[in-house]
């Protein structure tokens, strides 16, 4: 009874004094607008610029795959294989573009090789027609598609315009949807952006919290109180995430808010955020309120073994490149696959999850992992920081 | 007489930094900070730990206010021991020094709630209280003035009120005029002297002579961590100055070791 009362007034004065002053709130909210900016910027560059691999070979599937390119392609060395549809089942090949099993799927003409040569560009009538479906969603589909028309355009440019490519305007050659779109893109940009949104959000409060407290001197006078360390920590954390929350929602809704108009993609079909559901939107709160419990405990603690808040910073500075790289990573390879235990490994399984849940491709195990492994190491550091209160070496430190 | 708090064989020892160490000019890893301090202080007296900067006495304070373990050695608290309950003997001590501070941000007024509330005092009864002691330093004209913007003075009483939010018994007191103006000292002794007649028992620590001699009933003298007198404040003196005393004892002590 006592313990939670404690508890509930050491919460009340922290968020009394950050939702008390302007000029914090200010602090807090500035993260969010910051990387709200730098987020428009990278943005663009990075829908052009989806990296595949260096090493990276593409699958085609071709059908009526005529000599004369398939000895340019032989003679060519180009990072392609080859191989033949199977039986003449479209739909399942352009299915498998769809998905990403297939990177390409190229059909010729039947008898493409004499239809060139007897085709007259001055007769008026349509030359034969190559068409190659592809998905933009997907880096590698995109790559093999420019390898594909450079290779036809410098081989019609030869013939003299003998024979066009995805000429059709009533085809759909692009396979990718709507949602694939907005998916990949998401799952690349977010894990990145809501972790430093999030992080810096954190940071924001929590050195100010512990390490200015101590700094200040104010934190001796708690300590000579009744107030239990356990309960001092615990009130802390509890009162940091909830402001923490409060600034990193408030940045998530404006950049998923503002994300459609961001792109341009709205009209374009490029981005469609009314793809995910209610379950979605729920697990992503989820995994942001426990990444939250993790990065605002994490900086309590450094804070603790700082002197000042200038100490407090620089030490967190380190955790937040090692947040940035990990989430980074996420950008980079956001299919890569630690295993279902990588859930289990703070930071990575935040990216992991948030990467999943904007690319529809997650599993609840996945969630649930993560919740768990967060709430067991925000509990071990809660009681740390507790540990910490209770040590005059780290309290009286001079 | 009824002893309250008492203090046996006390000892604490500090690692020292490298830095700290060329500081202190010490060619040794670890100071020896108190040294087998014993000490009574009796109820409804003001007891006062005299000595130079660096003998101990904020050292001593700290054990008994349970901020810093001793090694060994312990302090009985109105019979509770700080090593065994430390929560209870921090619900029956007030702690006051210059070094702990109020919060910039807060009014006189959130903080004594505040504080009232951790000590587990009824909402009525730290009402009652507020009003009292507000009225009587002057506070209430600034109770809803952030501390940020009293004057040095001002926070000094909202500190010293604070730390007595809960009516203690034992109020401790580290080096209480250190830093004040001459007014607010005055307001300060004044008000350990009103703690007095109350019957509270009051421990203070200083290195001023004329302030023991005018405030304390009792004097422990303390010179490099160890209680070299301790006694009536006229049995210390022994007719003479307290401050000649002093330096009687400390030539005697120095010279012992020489
Ligand atoms: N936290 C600490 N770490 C290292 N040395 C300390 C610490 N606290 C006190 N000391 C040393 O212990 C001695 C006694 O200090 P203190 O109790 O503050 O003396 P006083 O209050 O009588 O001036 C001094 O030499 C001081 O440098
Ligand atoms: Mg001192």
């Amino acid at each position: 009874m006592r313990m939670r009362s404690n508890v509930l007034t050491v919460m009340k004065k922290e968020l009394r004094r950050f939702f008390g002053d302007r000029r914090m709130v200010l602090t807090m909210l500035l993260p969010g607008l910051l990387i709200f900016v730098l987020y428009s910027v990278m943005g663009d560059t990075l829908v052009k610029g989806m990296m595949t691999p260096e090493d990276y070979v593409y699958t085609v599937t071709a059908e009526h795959m005529p000599a004369s390119v398939q000895a340019m392609l032989d003679g060519a060395d180009l990072p392609l294989t080859v191989s033949a549809a199977p039986g003449g089942d479209a739909d399942a090949v352009r299915e498998a573009v769809r998905e990403g099993t297939v990177d390409l799927y190229v059909v010729f003409p039947p008898d493409f090789d004499s239809a060139v040569a007897v085709y007259d560009p001055q007769s008026g009538t349509p030359a034969p027609e190559v068409r190659i479906y592809y998905n933009s969603s997907s880096s590698q589909s995109s790559g093999a598609y420019s390898v594909m028309t450079s290779l036809l355009d410098s081989y019609e440019s030869a013939l003299a315009n003998r024979f066009d490519i995805n000429r059709s305007t009533d085809t759909a050659f692009d396979l990718a949807t709507p949602e694939d779109t907005t998916g990949m893109f998401l799952s690349m940009l977010m894990p990145m952006l809501l972790l430093m949104l999030l992080f810096s959000g954190c940071m924001a409060v929590a050195p100010e919290s512990i390490a200015g407290e101590k700094e200040r001197g104010t934190l001796a006078t708690l300590l000579v109180t009744p107030l239990r360390r356990s309960e001092l920590a615990f009130g802390k954390i509890a009162a940091l995430s909830l402001v923490a929350m409060v600034s990193g929602t408030w940045s998530f809704l404006g950049v998923m808010l503002s994300l459609p108009k961001l792109m341009g993609g709205e009209e374009a079909g490029l981005v469609d955020t009314g793809m995910y559901g209610v379950a979605d939107y729920a697990c992503l709160l989820a995994v942001i309120l426990s990444t939250i419990l993790v990065f605002v405990s994490l900086i309590s603690v450094l804070s603790a073994l700082a002197r000042s808040v200038k100490e407090a910073s620089g030490m967190v500075t380190p955790l937040m490149i090692l947040v940035m790289l990990v989430s980074f990573g996420g950008m980079l390879f956001p299919n890569a696959q630690a295993g279902t235990l990588g859930y289990l490994i703070p930071v990575y399984n935040s990216a992991q999850c948030i990467s999943g849940i904007f690319s529809l491709s997650y599993q609840p195990v996945e969630i649930l992992l993560t919740l768990l492994s967060n709430a067991a190491l925000t509990a071990l550091l809660v009681l740390l920081l507790a540990r910490l209160f209770n040590s005059e070496k780290v309290m009286f430190k001079r | 007489m009824e002893p309250i708090l008492t203090a046996s064989h006390l000892k604490k020892t500090f690692t020292l930094s490298q830095k700290q160490q060329k500081l202190e000019k010490s060619g040794s890893r670890v100071k020896v900070a108190v040294d087998d301090l014993s000490f009574t202080a009796y109820r409804g007296e003001i007891f006062g730990l005299l000595g130079p900067n660096g003998a101990g006495k904020t050292t001593t304070l700290r054990m008994i206010a349970t901020l810093i373990r001793p090694d060994s050695g312990d302090v009985s608290v109105g019979g509770v021991s700080v090593l065994k309950d430390p929560a209870t003997v921090r619900n029956r001590i007030g702690f006051l020094t210059s070094e702990l501070k109020l919060e910039d941000f807060f009014t006189p007024d959130y903080l004594f709630g505040f504080f009232a509330s951790l000590h587990g005092v009824t909402p009525e009864v730290a009402a009652a209280r507020k009003a009292e002691l507000f009225s009587r330093f002057g506070i209430d004209r600034f109770a809803q003035v952030k501390v940020a913007n009293l004057s040095t003075g001002m926070k000094q009483k909202v500190s010293l009120v604070i730390s007595v939010v809960h009516d203690p018994d034992i109020i401790i007191f580290d080096e209480p005029t250190n830093g004040l103006d001459v007014l607010t000292a005055k307001v300060v002794t004044d008000f350990l002297e009103e703690l007095r007649s109350r019957g509270k028992t009051v421990i203070l620590s200083t290195h001023i002579f004329s302030l023991a001699e005018k405030l304390c009933d009792r004097v422990g003298i303390i010179i490099d961590g160890k209680m070299i007198q301790c006694d009536t404040l006229e049995a210390v003196q022994a007719g003479e100055s307290l401050e000649e005393r002093f330096f009687t004892l400390y030539r005697d002590c120095v010279g012992e070791e020489a």
